[in-house]
């Protein structure tokens, strides 16, 4: 550990940040995750030689970080084909327009698979449309479900037989009434992805709009009473008094429910065989190379990252808006 | 302006329990003048709150009835302004926004945004509060807050003031200053005030009418006593004037003699030290109390009524 004398300048930004904090907590916040880390990957190293499987050996984290470097040099692959390949068809689109210009030109998308990195975006797409279809359901249903006793007496039972339903089951049903419903000639979107979204949607809303509910039923009688006196009309009381007063109890649940979001989606990913990183594990374990495992350890970790950053995200957007903060 | 300006006809209120109706208040009659100053004082749990709600509208009396300049109170209204004990403020507004939420709901359709800002303004000002306007109520002591409550109160212009034990959470020193900031808007604006309050000094300095309330279940107005003491008031002059300790006393006897205490838990209305300290210290003349600079020791008991109130 000779990296973490006070030269390293990882250590004297976090000092800077934390000025209060005494030199030997800080050694610890930095030696101690780093060295909970270091004895993960070792334990890896060394159990993983012994897991046989019928595609080779578990990955150790040096096959890991080959592959996620091969993934990436795959990527970067198939954008310069697809540059070149666009880059073609202007070429010949400038010939054809100078033989004609009245000419009708059109550019064709390039055709090949998407990669990893193309379907890690896919699946953040889908996430976040599915996650905000649910907060946009989710948070005016709680504030009228906590406003009211008698809405919510004949909510709570429905709440609480949707909310433990697993995405597995919604899938099919999803899947079928989509098809059924969702017909258009020329489609804004793909069938699969609004899907996926809609998975994403029903398994994820629940932590919202349950404390949501709980959030407005607490507000502060005090402040109910004030606007009581003050007269205010129902939407302003809603918008003025119950939702800021909502709001730590409302981020707290959009927090939860972003996870779940994440968790569900690469599940459904996989079920239905939706565009994503959930497809992506599925092909690679479909495809049963000797390199599928450590590909999918990187899909993984990948995948634990990305929703680790987007709670962060969530977080930091809380502390800009709760004033409980 | 000796009109009945609020009055209440046999006020009866009986809360539903899961033991059964428990009957908190019975029949409670009581006229207040426009510009009056009423104190309701008695034991913790008495029905104090109750009565003050149901002057609010926040609570519908299950017999008899309020009835405000000829108007029965129903619901709640802004003309009969309410200072919450523990201020109620927004917390996720300032203290400009707290007003301006009253004021523009109140006067939003009678004074432009120029005359409202002017007016929120204005009602900071007067309770001293104009400079910490951008303050988060999380930000500012709780004396502060409770005057931002009180401007809020004040701003929408009521024509009763409800005070529900306003100071009760705050030290002697900031009660102090409240009280006299509170006496001094009073007499300038003469709005009618009923204060609920479980201290006979605030309530005998305060006030131009004790109404003394009996031990619950079924309280009801037990006596009342007319504070006739020359305005505007100075605590320290008035500690030791035989008249106000003569008035103390006899709040004090109703509460301790004739009301005998409720039962254990409930916190006992209690004379507060300020003027147990002015009685055994030296008096002091109104000159010397207008001595700019208040030594920090017996700031208390000497800060006079004229000077503006900060903390
Ligand atoms: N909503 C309610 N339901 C049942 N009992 C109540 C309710 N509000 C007040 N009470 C009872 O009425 C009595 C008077 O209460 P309150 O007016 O708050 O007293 P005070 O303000 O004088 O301390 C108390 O015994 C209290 O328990
Ligand atoms: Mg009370």
């Amino acid at each position: 550990m000779s990296t973490l004398t006070s030269t390293n300048p990882l250590l004297q930004l976090i000092r800077r940040r934390y000025p209060d904090v005494t030199g030997k907590a800080l050694l610890q916040s930095v030696t101690l995750p780093v060295l909970g880390i270091a004895l993960f990957l070792i334990a890896w190293q060394l159990v993983a030689p012994q897991i046989n499987t019928s595609l080779g050996d578990f990955p150790t984290p040096a096959n890991v970080y080959e592959q996620a470097g091969q993934l990436w040099q795959e990527h970067q692959n198939e954008q310069d084909r697809a540059d070149r390949y666009v880059e073609m068809q202007e070429k010949r689109n400038a010939r054809i327009l100078a033989d004609n210009p009245d000419a009708e030109t059109r550019i064709r998308p390039y055709p090949g698979a998407p990669t990893f990195i193309d379907q890690i975006f896919t699946s953040l797409k889908t996430v976040l449309a599915g996650f905000f279809l649910a907060t946009i359901i989710a948070v005016p249903l709680g504030i009228m479900i906590g406003l009211n006793r008698y809405f919510a007496a004949a909510a709570n039972p429905i709440i609480q037989i949707f909310k433990p339903v697993s995405p597995l089951a919604w899938l099919p049903l999803v899947t079928m009434v989509v098809s059924a419903t969702y017909v258009s000639d020329d489609p804004m979107f793909e069938k699969s992805f609004i899907t996926s979204m809609v998975t994403v949607t029903l398994c994820s809303l629940w932590p919202t709009l349950i404390n949501t509910a709980t959030g407005v039923a607490q507000v502060n009688p005090d402040l109910v009473n004030v606007s009581k006196v003050l007269r205010l009309p129902f939407w302003t009381h809603a918008r003025k008094v119950v939702l800021p007063a909502a709001v730590p109890m409302i981020f707290t649940g959009l927090r939860v429910s972003l996870g779940i979001a994440w968790m569900v989606l690469i599940a459904a990913e996989m079920l239905a065989q939706n565009p994503g990183l959930g497809k992506f594990v599925w092909d690679e374990f479909q495809n049963g190379s000797s390199d599928s495992l450590s590909r999918i350890m990187v899909a993984v970790l990948a995948i634990g990252f990305i929703g680790y950053v987007l709670d962060r995200i969530m977080l930091m957007i809380q502390r800009k808006v709760a004033w409980d903060e | 302006m000796s009109k009945s300006h609020l009055e209440l006809t046999g006020v009866s209120m009986s809360f539903d329990t899961p033991q059964g109706p428990f009957q908190a208040l019975d029949t409670i009659n009581l006229k207040i003048r426009k510009g009056e100053f009423v104190s309701l004082i008695g034991h913790s749990g008495c029905g104090k709150s109750t009565v003050l709600n149901i002057v609010a509208g926040l609570l519908q009396a299950t017999k008899g009835g309020c009835v405000l300049d000829g108007h029965e109170v129903n619901t709640p209204g802004p003309e009969r302004a309410v200072v919450f004990q523990n201020h109620a403020l927004m917390p996720w507004l300032t203290v400009y926004e707290n007003v301006e939420l009253a004021v523009r709901q109140v006067f939003r359709k009678t004074m432009t945004k120029r005359e409202r800002t002017d007016w929120i303004l204005h009602n900071l000002e007067l309770v001293n509060m104009a400079h910490a306007r951008d303050k988060r109520p999380g930000e500012i002591s709780g004396g502060m807050a409770q005057r931002v409550g009180i401007a809020r109160a004040l701003s929408m212009r009521p024509s009763v003031l409800l005070m529900d034990e306003p100071f009760g959470a705050l030290d002697a020193l900031t009660r102090a200053h409240l009280q006299d900031a509170l006496m001094e808007i009073q007499q300038d604006l003469n709005s009618t005030v009923i204060m609920i309050t479980h201290d006979v000094d605030e309530a005998v300095l305060l006030s131009d009418r004790i109404v003394m309330m009996t031990n619950g279940p079924a309280a009801t107005v037990g006596e009342e006593l007319t504070i006739d003491l020359p305005r505007p008031r100075n605590r320290v002059t008035l500690a030791d004037d035989p008249e106000y300790v003569h008035y103390r006393q006899a709040v004090l006897r109703f509460l301790y003699e004739k009301q005998r205490f409720p039962g254990k838990g409930d916190k006992a209305p209690q004379a507060s030290t300020p003027t147990e300290e002015a009685d055994s210290t030296a008096p002091e003349s109104p000159v010397e109390v207008k001595a700019p600079e208040p030594q920090p020791t017996s700031a208390k008991t000497k800060k006079p009524v004229a000077t503006a109130v900060q903390n």
